[in-house]
């Protein structure tokens, strides 16, 4: 199984007009990576959750996210937006943007490592390290630190 | 304080977690124990039986239905969106806490579970577990209009129902009250009393149809599964009809979820074209698809009924008391009722003596079968079987109902048995009545009251040794166990 996520899907310095703008930055990564066989087609099934109900948390977190039969492994993208994107939390635009790939049907092994993923996110000292973090390897290597396996 | 939570989310890979863990830090931070079951993608771990039942309140945060929310019944509950749960996971575990210190402790206790009812229940159990859900919510409208009923016609005689609806009784003809509100002054608190209770009964069908129907699709089922109750009601298919219509709409509008609109048309997809299709879908099936052939079967049963003239009278009073057992108050039984009201009218007194008996039998069966076997029956069913004896004995058939919409194929058959043998037997020793209605209260009218007693009597036990038997010979664990975990204490 590959990792859930490499230095090539981080991009420190995201910026983006809206979160659709921001997300497809993030989609064509995982794109060029050959996580992700139909950008497009992606997309669409990012931003249908997205319709669902908006996927920012209070505290700058921002999760687009899909289970899409164009991922073809587990995946996660991930940008850091200085200027903040907002994706529809009440107290303000978010700065960490994860955007987060499960292909359809994925099995629960890869479901679970999403999981304990979406865990982390709620803890305030994994955030101020996202935040610290000085390059995209360093991001890379505190994410995978901190999941199972 | 113990809590439990379940989250979930429409993808179920992300926000699903998030908020367990943070409800998981918000609660040990406040020095409680909590046990989250977060049912997203990686697959739901459902929560030890156990736990629930020790648990202070519970708390949900979703944006999608709670699988398998009847779990929880009887617990205090807080419940929000999701993003509540991750962004206030404190606030939520506050609430709970408050909650649970409000509520009475007897509320808690009450809904522990008898035995481990695994969330993954089988169709078999699913579907009694809709069914109860249906039950649970008409219960409060049996016992009050039933008892309503049955009070009116002890303080206002058996002629009680024709002075509120109109006819002739004892050869004395009423005007139908037209004006509700001056039915107290013509009428008398017993006639104020029959109508409330009428009122009452007359959404016994449409409120189990549509708690049927929420208990499959929650709150998106209830309209068109009251709807499609109220279409049983019109079309006579009684509260079969009822169980039909409600897991209908149930299934019709589980499966307008499952369409995946596109975004413009997502919005108004649940305020608007779910409710609109589901229960225009419903209500043309109800009238066109079951309404048409049941009408059609009435009045065919009803020409073979007057056929049978000449039919020796004890298998009359069999084939009769079946029918009255089978529907009760459905559409098969009012072939019955109605024949035994023509005999009436035409001077022959032992058919509509032989209707009643086997009316009376089926809430009587279960009454007794709730006392001499209360563990086969769900405390909620042993709880209604005391109101069943005065429903019974007053000649409402339909006390039995919550009984048979709970688990028909065990119940029907039981009612079907004692109403056979009561009608027989009443037959067999020529018990004689001149009045349609009243139950017990009319025993003055009854000719050969001994012999209507024997047959009352036959009848109850023949009901409650079936449907022990059959609870007893066939009886599916999970079913079983769903039922305590099911049933909201009422």
């Amino acid at each position: 199984m590959s990792d859930l996520i490499t230095a090539d899907l981080i991009d420190l310095d995201l910026t983006g007009a809206d979160r659709h703008e921001a997300t497809a930055k993030l989609a064509a990564l995982l794109a060029a990576a050959g996580r992700v066989t139909d950008v497009d087609g992606f997309l669409a099934d990012v931003r249908a959750r997205e319709e669902q109900m908006p996927t920012g948390i209070e505290g700058g977190i921002g999760i687009p996210h899909a289970r899409s039969t164009h991922v073809t492994a587990p995946s996660l993208a991930f940008g850091r937006a200085a200027a903040g994107i907002d994706f529809g939390s009440e107290d303000g635009p978010a700065d960490l943007v994860f955007l987060i790939a499960a292909p359809e049907g994925g099995g629960s092994e890869h479901m679970t490592i999403l999981a304990s993923l979406a865990r982390k996110l709620v803890h305030a000292d994994f955030k101020t390290a996202l935040r610290e973090a000085p390059d995209a390897e360093a991001v890379a290597a505190l994410i995978k630190q901190n999941l199972p396996g | 304080m113990k809590l439990v939570a379940v989250t979930s989310c429409p993808t179920g890979i992300a926000h699903t977690y998030m908020a367990a863990e943070a409800l998981e830090q918000a609660a040990v931070a406040a020095g409680h124990e909590i046990q989250v079951e977060t049912q997203g993608a990686a697959g739901a771990e459902a929560l030890d039986p156990a736990v629930i039942a020790e648990a202070d309140a519970v708390i949900f945060a979703a944006d999608v239905d709670v699988r398998d929310k009847d779990r929880f019944a009887g617990k205090p509950l807080v419940s929000g969106p999701v993003k509540r749960g991750i962004n206030h996971a404190a606030e939520m575990v506050d609430e709970a806490v408050a909650k649970a210190q409000a509520a009475p402790a007897s509320d808690t206790a009450a809904a522990v579970p008898a035995a481990p009812a695994g969330p993954k229940l089988g169709p078999g159990a699913k579907l009694r577990l809709w069914l109860m859900t249906g039950v649970s919510y008409m219960l409060p409208f049996v016992a009050a209009g039933g008892i309503l009923i049955a009070l009116a016609f002890v303080i206002g005689g058996a002629e009680i129902a024709t002075k509120v609806n109109g006819g002739a009784f004892e050869g004395v003809t009423y005007e139908a009250i037209t004006d509700p509100t001056q039915i107290l002054n013509q009428t008398g608190i017993a006639g104020l009393m029959f109508y409330i209770g009428g009122l009452a009964f007359s959404m016994l069908v449409p409120i189990l149809a549509g708690f049927i129907a929420f208990g499959m699709a929650d709150r998106m089922g209830i309209a068109p599964g009251v709807v499609g109750g109220l279409i049983a009601v019109a079309v006579g298919a009684g509260f079969l009809g009822g169980l039909a219509a409600g897991l209908l709409a149930g299934a019709i509008v589980m499966a307008l979820k499952l369409i995946k609109a596109n975004q413009a048309f997502q919005g108004i997809m649940r305020i608007v074209v779910i409710p609109l299709v589901s229960v225009f879908v419903v209500g043309f099936i109800m009238l066109v698809v079951v309404g048409k052939p049941i009408a059609e079967a009435q009045s065919w049963l009803t020409d073979w009924l007057a056929g049978l003239s000449g039919v020796n009278a004890v298998l009359l009073g069999l084939l009769l008391g079946a029918m009255m057992g089978f529907d009760l108050g459905g559409p098969v039984n009012k072939v019955a009722y109605l024949f035994g009201v023509g005999a009436l009218a035409s001077g022959d007194y032992t058919v509509m003596a032989a209707v009643m008996a086997a009316g009376m039998v089926p809430p009587l069966g279960l009454a007794l079968a709730t006392v001499v076997r209360g563990k086969l029956f769900t405390q909620a069913e042993r709880q209604s079987g005391k109101a069943a004896w005065l429903l019974g004995a007053s000649f409402i058939t339909e006390g039995a109902i919550p009984f048979a919409a709970a688990d028909p194929l065990r119940v029907i058959p039981s009612t079907v048995i004692g109403g056979a043998v009561a009608g027989a037997v009443s037959m067999a020793f020529g018990a004689s009545l001149r009045a349609p209605h009243g139950g017990i209260w009319v025993i003055g009218l009854i000719g050969n009251p001994g012999g209507f007693i024997v047959a009352l009597l036959a009848g109850t036990a023949a009901t409650c040794l079936c449907a022990i038997a059959l609870k007893t010979a066939w009886r599916s664990e999970a079913a079983s166990a769903a039922d305590e975990a099911a049933m909201p204490v009422i």
